[in-house]
């Protein structure tokens, strides 16, 4: 892959085609006038008279757009003769040639995606100027070769039709021109008056090239305030109070034995947790032969870190900081404070001693969610244990201006309704949406007399603007971001924007400044002049080739040695918090969604289609409560409820969690969104409704009022309540390090494998490759990032939620959730994950049964679905013991937005409807690799074919390679004792097999409930 | 016909077919006379004219009853629901049924077996039990062949259609194509193709042999020019010679001989479907012959449904008279017995085997989210049959037609439980799910029973629907059958 | 009362009753034929290009490489499409003013690409690679037919499937030496067969019929 990666990307790629297609797309009046027919509310009544259960598929956006196709299907009925010709195609050669492209031929090129405004490196994958896949940069220190699932969907977000594609004033179109005027009249009043009026609302800005333009405008209008909002924001304000500077923190897993998280989801959160997640889990990959590191997470609500934890305790918000304080006391020696009483005391003690047994090897870590009190005794306790500068390193602060974006937003919030400001600049970000409710930003806004919004959408708050300005998406623009440790990324455009009028923020930035006319290209460029100094053009062309700028700390002019750790604070007082509000009364939290985040990324229907990682919904967030408080208040699933909450109410559907902490309710953010586009508006409700700044993520107090409305919510997995098995049917298998130790063979044991010669057929001998899959259960943390990456590399269509409530996802990959322990007791619950692709088993049971050959065993025992054979009886599904297969029952793949189509991988057949598909290996990535080597007369590698689920595993939990081959990593991996296949005791021989957990309880603790009583909730 | 030298004015007097089969044994045939407290086949006081004449003028007769028309209209009216149902599935495609992951057969299969099994009595009527002697069976086999056809029409609907992409049905069959492919013959789905094709093909043939001289009778009875042409054409030039009724009787025996094992292939062939799956409750050795039984028990419930009112409203008391219908009781009763077996050794298989898989499959039967579908099988296939054991309800038309009604729609449940309980909570609990029909899963399956009715009515009006010649044969004095050595 | 039926009806329906029998077969045997002939597989029927460039001209009487223009052929899926770039190498010079080839120069002044037609066309779902071939020895004529003596291009081969198994299945009876590939005037050798056997030894040709060789 590197070695293919090019210096320049080809951004001249003659687009023209594109785009005229692109326009074409606008005036479909023909489909708008039959989607208007088919909204009719005649039309609906009709549906909802005449057909029940189909009503929902004829309304649904794609189920609609399927409708119209009618005729497409019409026509491939007519096509059932074998006699009929392809229709002429026209071949369309290069004028010039531009170097580099070798049609047929992918090339790479590195730049980053933006989480929460900080870098995670990428490289993209580009098929003639085409970006169409996303995969993680392994030089780039907060990627190693990752990508999370949201990075993944940003190719989505690239071609995203409802991408806003006109520059408007008032929803009126307008030439970019007309806005420059429109920016130097607006100038001419502020400028003597020094910008008095003026205000800026960024997301968060790590970009140095940003930083500096944003300098020098403040610098040019004194008075003017720059305002940053992250809706989803870190702790860097709090980590500043912690520390007594601002600052940033960076922890080492890689050396910490003993680990106690707050709530600090840092496997799947935060700009570095691709890092954080692979460090963590390097530790516990060869359980027995190297020692294994102990996790121990408290929280309120079921995070990936505490369903993969150790130990995990829930415990209510109210109650978090007394147990931090109560640890604190413990270990500093200080009179410990009256901390929590039963299951948590225990805690408290034992946590403490094993944080001090492994003083300076430990790490104390609270989340980003969890108040500065509680931030400030996890760095407290990190003193007291001497792990700062060992597992806890403290650096210079890598964000442009690092500041609590609540409170700059309530600032500007206040501005604006003391009718202070005059002209507000709104770049990227949507407080019209995200803004918590006692702003009343919408209303305070309004009294601006200039808004202007540049965004990738036409959302909430470009409704509410004078100008709006469609954003050039950071994969086709020049920027420029940092990662968590300051890391500078130079983030080059991949294609030429496909909206003329799209401009990035630094080219509306500029146009404040006295150069307006400025290329984004050159804007960046002459930035980092100033920064790489001599020789430029080298370092800059290699900067743009690693992804990185390397041997460059931080901007010029500012300080980049690491900042001295704060000396040590007296023993923690023993001043207990207000004491937790009395059982019983209900606290709430607010979350980012897991998959959609803070709302960005809405109307990206991969990831709104990804079920949540441990509630499994899709395409809709809902008030999360514990079995037992559900019981209490005789709750069930999808019952929508009122909540109340200081004045203010939202209605819910209800979704019981097992593993919630007891009387608490968590919502997500992101939903309800109107201004999103035609995927995400409408799906689930607007928690920001009752959202106050004052207390952003928790609060108590919290009211809930039953209705007699239900919401069916569609969820990817158990569509009804917790279901025990007769017996265990050892699908997850997990063991203790000491069990292991004692007895390794026990994994295998648990069920018996048939002999190898069981069978009718004669058995078969793979001479040349065999390929096989092993995944690490030890090592995945279930963030489905596997999943996106295989939907973005295989065409796999997004079906909706109609269909997905039906039981019809497409996903060739999905990452099953299984709970242990008793739902009534939430400190029991533990999750399990469990990737599970296609098994490619040897004796198949989907072979035998196709009636016309459509899935067949290949020599190198690859089990192949071949579209254009299968006719679709669905028998190799029915006969699956695995249910990996996946059916298009209705035409889901979209074959008219043009958009999309760039997104589609050329190298993998779009199925149409009525065949049956399933995980191929990623059998285009094998037979391209074989190719390759055979024309350069050798053999394939190890590792030198990645799977796309492999390749973006931020744990390297899948391993995929030749089992033929005993010195391959998956053939060790296979030989270990932990290698078990699933459903064994069929005989089918899955090529693809697990590696079961291991886990590294205290024993002062009790154990964590193993999958004995699997169930499924 | 043609070289006739004059049309009969008279209904060509077949001889004795049983004399035809006996002299060609070489065999001096001799009378026999009925046993006197057994029920008769036929009511006293009929002779060969009597019966051909109210027979043939079942369809002969000029005005035909109002509640033919009624009927009919009404079947035909459903059978377009069929017809709409289906254009808009080829439109659509097969998401608008309710099938899903992991559920991806249900009313498509379901119903294909349903219908296959009903399709059952007809063969077995006319083939079995003619070599087995037994006349009972003259009165019902014409109808019951009729019924047999037009099930398995029925039938035919669905497996051509379930598929994801129905115009490309033809890959099932093995011919030489540009592919240079053939189809997979480790499929059962294959081996379906074969079976239910050779078995609509034998069965229309039996059925149509067997008309060819009632055909003649109706062509020289009926008045009407155009009639005549085309029972005529129908008749294939019939005159009721020696010869004619020498190859007629070999050909109908080698049919029956034909016939009789497809009777059993069949629906073993279509039991193979899930027993030669991995799904836990399709897995079974015992299918092949559970099936069968299943089979027959719904065929001759159809059969009941159908004769208990045909005979009424035709006044057929005389002809399908209380013998009849308490015979097929008893066959009800007895295949009613065999089914119930293969349920108990279902759920002991799934205690016995010791398999989590299978114990799970039968509790999940017995308890799970669809328990009601199983309890009602067991109160329609198991407990309904017991009453046959009471002579009273085998001779009374109203109990009988009770019963065969609960057995067809236990036969329905039947499918259903083994298909979609089987299919919905099978390996992975990460996977299972529930299968809810949709109105296009009604309305085809509703369409075929029009499609089944349009066809019976058509065939009650233009076709007599008891064998006139084989009736004849009956009719006392005719009465005959080989000296018992 | 009259005949129901003339005396011709007997010879009519013992007719019908067999001629069905050999309509079907007949009609069966019809498509299989049509299946495979050019109106289908288009093969032998030249194309109309927006300009007549000649095969025979360029490769046979000018004995230009294949890979002058076809630059891919030996490293991608696609042999390649020369750019009009190529074209005007020589033709910036010789028949610079030629009426026929006034698209190209057009072209080239507007920047605006040449729209051929395609002649080759295998269906989407059909992954071809012409380096994987091309390195194993498999000659551009054997699939592409004599072009040296093509005036205007057409397809040789039906491209059908089990066209494309008959060498999959017996590679030796049509590989010839790698240095061979790119003649267009190699003839197969009386042993074929024996020095093919070697030659799938020697190239460690894999007769790869799985599926997913072609369908991804």
């Amino acid at each position: 892959m590197s070695e293919s990666r090019s210096e320049v990307p080809v951004v001249r790629v003659d687009l023209s085609g594109v785009r005229r297609r692109l326009d074409g797309t606008q005036g479909r009046t023909y489909w708008k006038s039959l989607e208007e027919l088919a909204q009719t509310p005649e039309f609906l009544e009709f549906l909802h008279r005449e057909f029940p259960s189909q009503a929902s598929e004829l309304t649904d956006p794609k189920g609609r757009r399927e409708f119209l196709t009618l005729m497409g299907a019409s026509l491939a009925l007519a096509g059932l003769t074998g006699c009929t010709k392809q229709p002429e195609e026209k071949i369309v050669p290069y004028v010039q040639a531009p170097e580099q492209v070798v049609p047929g031929k992918p090339l790479f090129f590195a730049t980053a995606v933006l989480d929460g405004g900080y870098a995670k490196g990428i490289l993209v994958e580009s098929h003639l100027g085409r970006p169409t896949k996303i995969e993680g940069n392994p030089d780039h220190p907060a990627s190693l070769g990752a990508t999370d699932a949201c990075g993944q969907a940003w190719v989505l977000g690239l071609y995203d039709p409802d991408r806003s594609q006109t520059l408007s004033y008032r929803g009126e179109i307008r030439a970019w021109s007309d806005f420059m005027a429109a920016m130097r009249d607006a100038l001419g009043v502020q400028r003597p008056r020094q910008g008095v009026g003026l205000r800026i609302l960024t997301e968060t800005v790590t970009s140095p090239t940003l930083a500096a333009q944003l300098r020098e405008l403040l610098a040019d209008l004194p008075a003017a305030k720059w305002h940053q909002w992250e809706p989803t924001g870190g702790a860097v304000a709090a980590v500043g109070q912690a520390i007594g500077h601002p600052g940033s923190v960076q922890y080492h897993f890689d050396r910490a034995e003993v680990i106690l998280s707050l709530e600090a989801d840092f496997v799947v959160d935060g700009p570095a947790s691709l890092r954080y997640a692979r460090e963590y889990t390097a530790r516990r990959k060869r359980p027995g032969e190297q020692p294994m590191n102990r996790l121990y997470a408290v929280e309120s609500t079921p995070t990936l870190t505490g369903a993969i934890a150790d130990h995990r305790l829930p415990l209510r918000p109210s109650e978090m900081e007394g147990f931090a304080r109560a640890v604190a006391g413990a270990v500093g020696g200080g009179a410990a404070s009256p901390g929590p009483e039963g299951v948590a005391a225990a805690w408290v003690t034992a946590v403490a001693k094993d944080l001090k047994a492994h003083a300076g090897r430990s790490l104390v870590m609270a989340g980003d969610y969890q108040p500065p009190a509680v931030h400030a005794l996890a760095h407290e306790i990190n003193q007291w244990l001497g792990n700062v500068g060992q597992t806890v390193v403290y650096g210079a602060p890598v964000e442009a201006q690092p500041v609590d974006t609540m409170a700059s937003l309530a600032e500007l919030a206040a501005d604006m309704k003391a009718g202070r400001v005059e002209v507000l600049l709104v770049l990227g970000s949507n407080p019209v949406y995200s803004a918590p409710a006692d702003l009343e930003f919408t209303s305070a806004m309004d009294r601006v007399k200039l808004r202007v919004h540049l965004g990738l959408y036409e959302d909430e708050t470009a409704v509410h603007s004078h100008w709006h300005i469609p954003q050039a998406h950071p994969l086709e623009a020049w920027s420029d971001a940092r990662a968590y440790d300051g890391t500078a990324t130079i983030m080059q455009p991949l294609i030429a924007p496909l909206y003329d009028s799209a401009r990035s923020a630094h080219e509306v930035l500029a146009a404040l400044s006295s150069r307006p006319d400025r290329k984004g290209h050159d804007i960046v460029k002459d930035f980092w002049r100033t920064q790489l100094g001599g020789d430029f053009e080298p370092r800059w062309r290699r900067s743009l080739h690693d992804g990185l700028v390397a041997g460059w700390t931080g901007t010029v002019g500012v300080a980049a040695a690491a900042v001295p750790a704060p000396a040590l604070a007296p023993p923690p007082t023993a001043a207990s918090p207000a004491r937790p509000p009395a059982a019983g009364a209900l606290e709430i939290l607010f979350r980012p969604d897991p998959t959609i985040q803070d709302g960005r990324y809405s109307n990206l229907g991969w990831l709104q289609e990804l079920p949540k990682p441990i509630t499994k919904l899709t395409w809709d967030n809902a008030a999360l409560i514990s079995p037992a408080t559900a019981q209490r208040l005789g709750l069930e699933n999808s019952q929508v409820v009122e909540l109340r909450y200081r004045g203010r109410t939202v209605k819910a559907p209800v979704w019981t969690l097992p593993g919630q902490a007891d009387d608490t309710v968590t919502v997500h953010l992101g939903y309800g969104r109107t201004g999103a586009g035609r995927v995400g508006n409408g799906a689930g409700f607007d928690a920001n409704l009752i959202r106050t700044s004052d207390a952003p993520w928790s609060g108590a107090g919290l009211e809930l009022a039953k209705t007699s409305e239900t919401r069916a919510l569609a969820c990817a997995q158990d569509h009804w309540s917790i279901d025990q098995n007769a017996e265990p049917r050892h699908l997850i298998r997990s063991v203790t390090v000491d069990e292991y130790a004692k007895e390794p063979e026990a994994i295998k044991e648990q069920a018996e494998d048939p002999p190898r010669d069981l069978t009718l057929y004669p058995s078969v001998k793979y001479a040349g490759h065999a390929w096989g899959m092993s995944i690490d259960l030890n090592s995945c943390v279930g963030c489905s990032a596997c999943v996106v990456a295989c939907v973005a590399e295989n065409n796999i269509p997004v079906v909706g939620r109609e269909q997905v409530a039906k039981g019809r996802e497409m996903h060739w990959i999905r990452v099953d959730r299984y709970f242990s322990g008793r739902p009534e007791h939430s400190e029991t619950i533990r999750a399990h994950f469990q990737p599970l692709p296609c098994m490619h088993c040897e004796n198949a049971p989907c072979e035998q049964v196709c009636p016309v050959a459509a899935t067949v065993h290949s020599d190198e025992g690859l089990n192949e679905q071949v579209y254009n054979r299968c006719i679709g009886t669905r028998y190799c599904s029915n006969n699956c013991p695995y249910k990996v297969r996946r059916f298009n029952f209705l035409l889901y793949q979209d074959w008219n937005t043009e958009s999309l189509k760039l997104q589609r991988n050329p190298d993998v057949s779009v199925r149409s409807r009525g065949v049956m598909e399933k995980c191929t290996y990623c059998v285009q990535r094998i037979e391209q690799a074989r190719i390759t080597a055979h024309n350069e007369g050798r053999g394939i590698r190890d590792g030198e074919i990645q799977t796309a689920c492999q390749s973006v595993c931020p744990t390297q939990a899948i391993v995929f390679g030749d089992v033929n081959d005993p010195a391959s990593a998956v053939s060790r991996l296979k030989a270990e004792h932990r290698d078990y296949a699933l459903v064994g005791e069929l005989n089918t021989r899955p090529r693809t097999t697990y590696l079961a957990e291991v886990k590294n309880p205290n024993p002062e603790l009790a154990g964590p409930a193993g999958p004995g009583s699997e169930h499924h909730g | 016909m043609a070289e006739h030298p004059e049309p009969p004015e008279r209904p060509a007097q077949p001889p004795l077919s049983a004399d035809v089969s006996a002299a060609m044994r070489g065999q001096q045939p001799t009378v026999h006379v009925p046993h006197p407290e057994m029920h008769a086949l036929l009511a006293p006081g009929h002779d060969f004219a009597t019966v051909t004449e109210k027979i043939s003028s079942l369809v002969l007769q000029k005005g035909t009853p109002l509640w033919w028309f009624l009927g009919f209209g009404l079947s035909f009216a459903v059978m377009n629901v069929l017809l709409v149902s289906i254009c808009y599935l080829l439109l659509k495609g097969i998401g608008i049924w309710g099938e899903n992951e992991p559920v991806g057969w249900a009313f498509d299969i379901l119903n294909f077996v349903w219908w296959i099994g009903i399709g059952h009595a007809g063969t077995l009527i006319s083939a079995i039990l003619l070599l087995l002697r037994q006349e009972w069976r003259t009165s019902i086999n014409r109808f019951a062949e009729a019924m047999t056809l037009f099930a398995v029409a029925c039938a035919g609907v669905y497996p051509a259609l379930h598929t994801g992409r129905p115009w490309l049905d033809y890959w099932l069959f093995p011919y030489p194509n540009t592919m240079g492919l053939w189809p997979n013959f480790r499929s059962p789905l294959i081996w379906d193709v074969f079976a239910v094709s050779t078995y609509a093909t034998v069965s229309a043939l039996f059925w149509f042999v067997g008309l060819i001289p009632d055909f003649a009778t109706l062509r020289d009875r009926t008045s009407n020019r155009f009639a005549q042409h085309i029972y005529g054409m129908l008749a294939m030039g019939w005159r009721g010679s020696a010869r004619h009724w020498h190859n007629y009787d070999t050909a109908y025996l080698l049919l029956a001989g034909l016939a009789t094992p497809l009777v059993i292939s069949v629906h073993t062939v279509v039991s193979f479907d899930f027993a030669v799956g991995i799904v836990p409750g399709w897995h079974a050795t015992i299918f092949p012959p559970y099936f069968v039984a299943g089979a027959i028990y719904a065929g001759f419930a159809m059969v009941l449904t159908l004769a208990i009112p045909l005979r009424k409203l035709y006044g057929l008391e005389d002809f399908i008279t209380t013998r009849h219908l308490e015979n097929m009781g008893k066959v009800m009763l007895a295949t009613g017995l065999i089914v119930a077996y293969g349920y108990m050794m279902e759920a002991f298989g799934g205690y016995y085997s010791g398999n989590q898989y299978e114990a799970f499959m039968i509790k999940n039967r017995m308890l799970g989210p669809y328990k009601n579908f199983y309890w009602a099988l067991i109160v329609c296939n198991v407990i309904s049959p017991q009453f046959l054991w009471i002579k009273n309800v085998r001779t009374s038309t109203v109990g009988l037609f009770i019963c065969a009604m609960f057995t067809n729609v236990g036969m329905w449940l039947e499918r259903f439980v083994i298909i979609v309980t089987s299919l919905h909570r099978d390996f992975l609990p990460s996977s299972w799910g529930m299968y809810h029909p949709t109105f296009w899963d009604w309305s085809t399956y509703i369409g075929t029973i029009g499609l089944f009715f349009t066809l019976f009515f058509l065939f009650v009006r233009f076709m007599p629907v008891i064998s006139i010649f084989e009736m004849r044969t009956i009719v006392p004095g005719a009465e005959v059958r080989e000296e018992q050595a | 009362m009259p005949q129901t039926f003339h005396r011709s009806t007997n010879t009519l329906s013992k007719v019908s009753i067999f001629g069905a029998l050999f309509l079907v077969l007949g009609s069966l045997f019809a498509i299989a034929e049509i299946n495979r002939s050019g109106y289908v597989t288009q093969a032998g029927i030249a194309r109309e290009q927006p300009v007549p460039f000649s095969h025979q001209h360029h490769v046979g009487g000018m004995g230009v490489d294949c890979r002058y223009c076809h630059t891919t052929v030996e490293t991608s899926a696609t042999a390649g499409l020369p750019p009009t770039k190529t074209c005007m190498n020589c033709h910036s010079q010789i028949w610079s003013q030629s009426p026929t080839l006034e698209p190209v120069r057009a072209s080239f002044r507007s920047g605006r690409s040449i729209e051929w037609t395609r002649v080759h066309d295998l269906p989407d779902f059909a992954y071809f690679n012409h380096s994987a071939h091309v390195s194993k020895g498999v000659g551009c004529t054997t699939c592409h037919g004599p072009v040296d003596r093509m005036p205007l291009m057409w397809q040789y081969s039906s491209l059908q499937m089990e066209w494309c198994l008959d060498c999959h299945r017996a590679p030796e009876r049509y590989v010839r030496p790698k240095e061979e590939v790119f003649s267009v005037s190699w003839q197969p050798p009386a042993d074929q067969l024996e020095q093919g056997r070697a030659l799938v030894q020697a190239y460690g040709i894999q007769t790869r019929t799985s599926c997913s060789t072609c369908h991804r």
